[in-house]
């Protein structure tokens, strides 16, 4: 299982009074092996959502749950993959990936198994041995996947995960986590800044006010993902071309100006 | 920006150094204007030097007593390190052993190695412990002081994935707060050698069989100035050797985990 629940969030940095406020009463219910992404203008509180699910943040009020149990601590049932990787840069890619495997109960020979297979899954076999500096970023953010998908975990945090990547690198990491996401469904709650991207992998995209960040709508994706048959669609560009993507991503983006505009006036 | 010197460059410089030193001294030296006693010239310090290295001096030959200071240091410095670094990784990860203990070695570091010596000798008496002590003295601080910093300074992103990835601290702090710490625990090496060995004629002030100290105190005696440069100039040269050493093997440590650019 993996519901997360925010339930009337608030979130202030330092005291109360003087604090800066950086979330207003968020509720959100994601679903199990449901795709959340969450765009918002810079500085909103979408990390800062992330961050409370996987246990790095306190909530000031409200609670954060996970199947119903308040978080208290980071664990790997919530896996994250961070922006800028945090790989370990002494560590081979393989001993990266048995790194969270290690601290699970888990045989010699299963943790072996696991970390084939993953690394098969996600093109890295031949890398096994190599450092991360060896690696391009694309696959550096290949392997804190794998690192995070590995531990067969419940919930999957991805904070721009592709942020760092060109928009090459880009479009094939997307494809791939569409394939490991129907191979292998997680929930996941998908934090970016790119809108085509939210659309294009997320089953519902949640869009946030400028701070302090509130959760202005949620616009269901995958409804239209499924009538529309998208994924009849191999290319990402060609799923990008269809009169209802271009309808969903147009009307994000104005939301999203609106959120801007209101930010400099 | 300041022109690259290059490697070539810098050895011919240092030399030049070196060389403007010594005959600066030795024009001092033979001008006539400070006794002989006073300010042996280099020739002199020489000649001495390569006496030291074949004849015994105060029990043993140059060679020798290096080897007994060495082997002090030795034990001294890995004491140190050994204790030190660990100490220093916890204090950088313990938020509370770093307040109970932080003020009490703030305190202590200030007091120099060599204030140790009546209770060096009291408590140990001429044996090995009394310099080991001392050079201890020297030596601990900088170990626990850059292990705590590397543990301090380790980018809090491969902390969260370490404790993101339900790591059991014992186990953070060996595979995650060390290797961040590596490169400051080296300087942190160096430094603390450098010390360990600077204290060492205090620490064979009290010791009355051997050492390069101990060497210089018995040249004093016999008013042999030679003696007593020959020995400044053999824990110099020991000295540059170590440092080298380490030096080495902090790049060598560095191009390992491929950081090095
Ligand atoms: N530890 C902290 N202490 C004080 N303020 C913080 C802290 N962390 C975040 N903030 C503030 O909270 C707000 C939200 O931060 P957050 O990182 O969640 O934004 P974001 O939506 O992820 O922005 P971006 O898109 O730029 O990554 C920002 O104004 C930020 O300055
Ligand atoms: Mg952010």
């Amino acid at each position: 299982m993996g519901v997360i629940q925010f339930k009337d969030v608030n979130k202030i940095f330092g005291p109360r009074e003087t604090g800066f406020q950086a979330l207003q009463d968020i509720n959100l219910e994601i679903r199990d092996k449901e795709f959340v992404a969450i765009v918002g203008p810079s500085g909103c509180g979408k990390t800062t959502c992330l961050r409370m699910v996987a246990g790095f943040e306190p909530a000031t009020d409200g609670m954060v749950t996970v199947d119903g149990t308040p978080i208290k601590r980071p664990g790997p049932d919530r896996a994250v993959v961070f922006q800028q990787f945090a790989l370990f840069p002494w560590k081979s890619v393989y001993d990266n990936i048995d790194m969270g495997l290690r601290n699970l109960n888990v045989s010699r020979s299963e943790r072996e198994a696991r970390i084939a297979d993953i690394l098969t899954l996600m093109n890295l076999t031949q890398y096994a041995k190599h450092f991360p500096h060896q690696l391009s970023g694309g696959m550096q953010q290949r392997v804190a996947i794998a690192r995070a998908y590995v531990l067969d975990p419940d919930v999957l945090l991805m904070d721009e995960p592709f942020g760092a990547l060109d928009a090459q690198t880009r479009v094939v990491m997307q494809e791939e986590l569409v394939r490991l996401a129907r191979k292998n469904p997680r929930t996941v709650l998908f934090i970016t800044h790119a809108v085509e991207e939210a659309v294009y992998l997320a089953d519902r995209v949640a869009i946030m006010t400028r701070a302090p960040g509130r959760i202005k709508e949620v616009l269901d994706v995958a409804s239209i993902r499924n009538a529309e048959d998208w994924d009849s669609h191999e290319k990402i560009e060609d799923v990008m071309d269809l009169e209802s993507f271009v309808h969903l991503r147009t009307h994000i983006w104005r939301s999203l100006r609106e959120e801007k505009a209101a930010q400099h006036a | 920006m300041q022109k690259q010197i290059s490697f070539r460059q810098s050895v011919v410089l240092g030399l030049l150094g070196l060389a403007s030193f010594i005959g600066l001294w030795h024009g001092l030296a033979v001008s006539g204007m400070i006794s002989n006693v006073f300010l042996p010239s280099p020739v002199e310090v020489y000649d001495r030097f390569t006496t030291l290295l074949d004849r015994r001096f105060a029990g043993a030959t140059l060679q020798g007593h290096l080897f007994a200071s060495f082997q002090r240091f030795a034990y001294g410095f890995l004491l140190a390190a050994l204790i030190g670094i660990p100490l220093g990784l916890l204090m950088g990860w313990y938020q509370l052993l770093d307040e109970i203990v932080s003020p009490l070695f703030d305190a202590l570091r200030f007091v120099a190695p060599i204030a140790w010596v009546p209770f060096a000798a009291l408590w140990f008496g001429t044996g090995i412990g009394g310099p080991i002590m001392i050079i201890f003295a020297g030596a601990f601080p900088p170990c626990v002081i850059n292990a705590y910093r590397g543990a301090k300074f380790v980018d809090p992103r491969l902390i969260e994935a370490a404790n993101m990835l339900g790591t059991p601290s014992h186990r953070v702090i060996r595979e995650v707060l060390l290797p961040s710490s590596v490169p400051s625990i080296i300087s942190g090496l160096r430094v603390s050698a450098g010390l360990g060995w600077q204290s060492l004629v205090g620490a064979e002030l009290i010791v009355a069989s051997a050492g390069v100290g101990y060497m210089m105190v018995q040249g004093q005696a016999n008013v042999s100035t030679t003696t007593v440069m020959a020995g400044m100039v053999a824990i110099g040269l020991v000295g540059l050797a170590l440092d080298s050493a380490l030096r080495l093997a902090e790049r060598i440590i560095q191009r390992r985990r491929g950081l090095e650019n």
